[in-house]
């Protein structure tokens, strides 16, 4: 492939963003992408400053866990799309395996059991499958017919269902959700017939009721019933909700300033800094905080899609497209449970909330996002 | 890879429905985004004043109301065990500009100890809220509270709280059936719900106190009050009341408790009486006791060590934790268990020489009265006159077996299931036992020390009460309870099977022990207008080798035998079973028995009526 070639190809695209430095084309980095991750990177470790009482450790620890990240998105994105297609069966092989490992070996605290430790190194293998399911769902409808037959749908969701339920019996809600989430949008991106979205609705509302009395926890029915009614808890789960809401509510358009809101800095808020960071935003830099935070977000799903939407190949664009709306669904939720209108479960606020594991898994998705968008280029 | 499913591929197709799919989804997204920020505008913009009036002129806090504890009353309603209001002087952290100084200046105000301020760090560590009080000092005097008023103004963050202290009036008496709460330790702190326990500083240790921790402790409540910026106090927004935990109503009767308690006098040892029929616990006493009061605002370290390096041991509850060999006092079980095995009949007779030896073994196996008690000893005899040479020999024939099983029904070797904590089990020795306690096969020698109850075979104080019952009742098994049930006595839960025939000779023999003539325990029927019936024992504490005589002038006052009772009254229709331990106190006869003619005395001048009606839950 000459390089005349390459250039007409890229700007039939109609897109700018290929016309980087071939430097960067050389790594296989996707520049707006990484220009917004870094942006939101930055805000982040403004927001967590303040959230962790100026505590200047924190923010060092968390430089660390996006420079680990960023090490592991670009390692992701200079492997060929090919042979994550063919491998895809790897990683979620190992990480249901680790997932039954966690359920005899593993270690966890208040009744729930979601880490390994093996060598002194702790990891919880549910992260894995964040990942491991997207990948594994695109590789296996991306060579089936569009829209997928019946059997091929049924083997689809028993590869989501499997590390669904171990996730859920952990018991980890909130990654269960999003593994689940990721799968379904899979299935979703390859044209799930119409009838079925139908009947998966009919079912849900009919299992609803028995899962509430069989399949949830005690706590996490009571956090639901929080949701409803705070103030029925007000020493328990229903003081985190309280005490967020008055954060954000307090702080109006413009925000109390940096490192000024009193709900978070006189310690009323707990979790402050890990997965109710959003009130500290919403509380120091107000609604329009919360907006230019949200715009971001966006602007960082669009470009995903349009990743996905240039992809060649059926695996790459179920990929793409899985990874980036999965990533909404950390952010509704996180955001709506803190604002009191969803259950609170255990969903990071992505790229802001204080974790090295949860960036580092979201750092390899958009490493895969990258391997995407430089397809074409080795495709040819 | 399926080449049919790649041959149905049509890539324009997949194309078109895959952008359809992502540009829905998108939507999706936009129309959520819009939900998301729809929220946060109704919390910023159409709320935002009400928020900021709760967060930045004031701050609603949410403060823990504790529950009253649960009472405990005895069977009268006299209280047991009380909530007093103890002032305390408590500190919110917060409003403090300096610790160490404040700390200081406190000291030289109402004096603070090491373990104040030990008790204090850990509640710091513990407090879930900020500007929650801490308590410093517990019990603060008038005239430190006068102290601490006057001085107000320059002690920001000191507030005087109130709070609930348990109080037990009849103090040591009841030590050990009550227990005591004491502060919750670190490792307590690790188990309980933090929510339920959110104000309260303490919980069941010992004793009831400990068994019943979940209904005495109640519902916490909160209340929700105004603060200023600096954290004080400004007005109540709201309440909701705690539930007080549920009282407790006991089947002991703190009038024969005392009786129980005194009686002992100097002497350790311990004293049960039992309401025949319901299995109601009327007293337990073990001696000596303790004040379970130093404990519940946490006990001084020197107190403590006192206690707890007391050769008399008064932490120790006797009743049902002291484990002794039972000596004679298994001779009425072990008759009854001879005569419905059928191993000998009421015409069966023995002469006694003073020993008894095996066959083909040289040793000899002595009775306690020198000389032995002579020919034409019959079953009765035995008992009345605490025969041992009888037992050997209708022991070995009845073989170990028979006596363990009817030691196990009257209720040794296991625990009794009262409802206290921390119950031993005792030893009723079988071959199986021994093959798995000693790894060792079963002697005949063992046998024959079984049969006086010597040997192996050790029980508490309470299963020979719950013992004692069961011989009254003429078979109910009836676990034994401190804390009355609503409603009837309940049916009983078994039956040991037996002859009325051989219950009568056994109550009969007994009640000769008590009345007859040779009767170990006549010292005792002197003015009685009633009938008891009784059994003396006398456990050995150091074993006398053969040929060896017991003199008791050599002996250690420690190394005595302890002395025991059981007694059952009145014999036609049994009312009370009692039993008696008086360690060291050598003679069953001389020391034990008179104290349970004392209990039993008492409670026929309280209880002149039979007392086996059901009782109501008081009003």
């Amino acid at each position: 492939m000459s390089q005349s070639d390459f250039v007409r190809r890229m700007g039939s695209g109609g897109s700018a963003i290929y016309c980087g430095p071939s430097q960067w084309r050389r790594l296989h980095v996707d520049i707006p992408l990484l220009s917004l991750l870094l942006v939101l990177a930055t805000a982040g470790l403004f927001v967590l400053y303040s959230a962790s009482g100026q505590n200047i450790a924190y923010v060092h620890r968390q430089l660390v866990h996006f420079g680990v990240g960023l090490l592991v998105m670009l390692m992701v994105a200079q492997i060929p799309l090919r042979l994550l297609d063919r491998w895809a069966i790897l990683p979620y092989l190992s990480g249901v395996l680790l997932l039954i490992a966690v359920l005899f070996f593993g270690i966890g605290a208040k009744g729930a059991q979601r880490w390994l430790e093996i060598g002194g190194f702790r990891f919880q293998p549910s992260e894995i499958l964040k990942i491991a399911v997207p990948l594994m769902l695109a590789s296996y409808l991306g060579k089936r017919a569009v829209p997928p037959q019946f059997k091929h749908v049924f083997f689809a969701l028993v590869f989501i269902l499997v590390p669904l339920v171990l996730v859920g019996m952990q018991p980890d809600l909130g990654t269960a959700i999003l593994i689940g989430a990721a799968g379904f949008f899979a299935l979703f991106l390859a044209g799930l017939p119409r009838r079925y979205l139908v009947l998966a609705l009919l079912l849900a509302a009919c299992l609803l009721p028995l899962m509430w009395f069989y399949l949830l926890y005690d706590y996490q029915r009571q956090r639901i019933l929080t949701l409803f009614n705070p103030e029925a808890d007000r020493l328990g789960a229903g003081w985190n909700i309280i005490q967020s809401t008055i954060a954000i509510g307090s702080g109006g358009v413009e925000g109390k300033g940096w490192t000024l809101g009193t709900q978070s800095q006189l310690d009323f808020l707990p979790e402050g800094h890990t997965d109710f960071i959003i009130a500290v935003l919403a509380e120091e830099f107000g609604l329009f905080g919360v907006m230019l935070l949200m715009a971001l977000y966006l602007l960082i799903i669009s470009r995903c899609v349009f990743i996905g939407l240039g992809a060649q190949s059926m695996f790459g664009r179920l990929l793409a497209g899985s990874i980036a709306l999965t990533f909404f669904v950390y952010i509704f939720v996180n955001m709506g449970m803190v604002s009191g209108i969803l259950p609170v479960v255990g969903v990071p606020l992505p790229l802001v909330s204080y974790g090295g594991t949860s960036i580092v898994t979201l750092m390899l998705g958009f490493g895969m996002l990258m391997a995407v968008s430089t397809e074409r280029k080795r495709s040819v | 890879m399926n080449h049919d499913d790649r041959a149905l591929k049509n890539p324009l197709m997949d194309y078109r429905l895959y952008v359809g799919r992502l540009l829905f989804a998108m939507v999706v997204v936009l129309l959520l985004s819009g939900g998301l920020f729809w929220r946060y505008y109704h919390l910023q913009v159409e709320r935002h004043d009400a928020f900021v009036t709760l967060s930045d002129r004031n701050r609603v806090l949410v403060e823990p109301v504790p529950p009253p504890r649960g009472l405990i009353f005895d069977r009268n309603g006299v209280l047991l065990a009380d909530n007093r209001p103890s002032f305390n002087l408590s500190i919110v952290v917060e409003r403090v500009e300096n610790l160490a100084v404040l700390l200081d200046e406190l000291e030289k105000l109402v004096g603070i100890t090491g373990a104040d301020r030990d008790r204090f760090q850990k509640l710091l560590e513990r407090r879930q809220r900020p500007y929650e009080p801490v308590p410093l000092r517990l019990n603060l005097s008038e005239r430190e509270q006068g102290v601490l008023a006057v001085n107000e103004y320059r002690l920001e963050g000191v507030e005087v709280t109130v709070q609930l202290l348990r109080h037990y009036p009849l103090g040591a008496e009841l030590s050990h059936v009550l227990g005591y709460v004491g502060r919750i330790n670190d490792r307590e702190i690790q188990q309980l719900d933090p929510v339920r326990y959110s104000g309260t500083l303490v919980v069941g240790k010992t004793g009831l106190e400990n068994f019943y921790e979940d209904e005495l402790l109640g519902e916490v409540g909160y209340q929700t009050v105004e603060t200023n910026a600096r954290g004080r106090v400004m007005r109540q927004l709201e309440r909701e009341e705690p539930k007080p935990g549920k009282d407790l109503y006991l089947h002991l009767d703190s009038r024969l408790q005392r009786v129980a308690y005194e009686s002992m006098g100097e002497q350790r040892g311990a004293v049960v009486a039992i309401d025949v029929a319901s299995g109601g616990v009327l007293a337990m006493a073990s001696t000596p006791g303790f004040d379970p009061n130093e404990f519940v605002t946490g006990i001084s370290f020197e107190s403590y060590n006192a206690l707890l390096s007391s050769i008399d041991r008064p932490l120790f509850d006797r009743v049902l934790q002291g484990q002794y060999p039972p000596g004679s006092i298994v001779k009425p079980i072990y008759g009854l268990a001879a005569l419905e095995s059928g191993t000998i009949t009421p015409a069966y007779r023995i002469y006694d020489p003073g020993f008894y030896q095996l066959k083909n073994y040289e040793r000899k196996y002595r009775d306690w009265k020198k000389g032995g008690h002579g020919s034409n000893i019959y079953l009765s005899d035995a008992i009345i006159q605490s025969c041992d040479t009888f037992f050997y020999d209708v022991g070995v024939k009845m073989t170990i077996d028979v006596m363990s099983l009817y030691g196990t029904r009257f209720g040794f070797g296991h625990k009794t299931g009262l409802d206290m904590p921390s119950e031993r089990a005792g030893i009723m020795p079988s071959r199986a036992w021994k093959r798995e306690a000693k790894g060792l096969a079963w002697y005949p020698g063992d046998t024959v020390n079984t049969s006086i109850g010597q040997g192996f075979t050790l029980v508490t104080p309470m299963q020979m009460a719950v013992a004692a019952a069961r011989l009254a009742s003429r078979g109910e098994i009836r676990p034994p309870q401190l804390v009355r049930k609503n409603g009837r006595n309940p049916l009983p839960a078994g039956m040991i099977k037996a002859s009325d025939r051989n219950w009568d000779y056994v109550h009969e023999a007994m009640q000769e022990v008590v009345h007859g003539q040779r009767g170990t325990a006549k010292v005792i029927n002197k003015d009685l207008d009633y009938h008891i019936a009784g059994k003396t024992g006398t456990a050995q504490v150091v074993g006398i080798k053969q040929d060896e005589e017991y003199d008791r002038e050599l002996v250690a006052e420690r190394n005595r035998d302890h002395a025991l009772f059981i007694a059952f009254a009145p014999v036609e229709q049994p009312q009370i079973a009692v039993s008696v331990l008086v360690e060291n106190g050598e003679h069953g006869s001389s020391t034990a028995a008179p104290l349970a003619r004392q209990i039993i005395d008492a409670y026929m001048a309280l209880y002149p009526q039979s007392l086996s009606e059901e009782f109501d839950e008081p009003e």
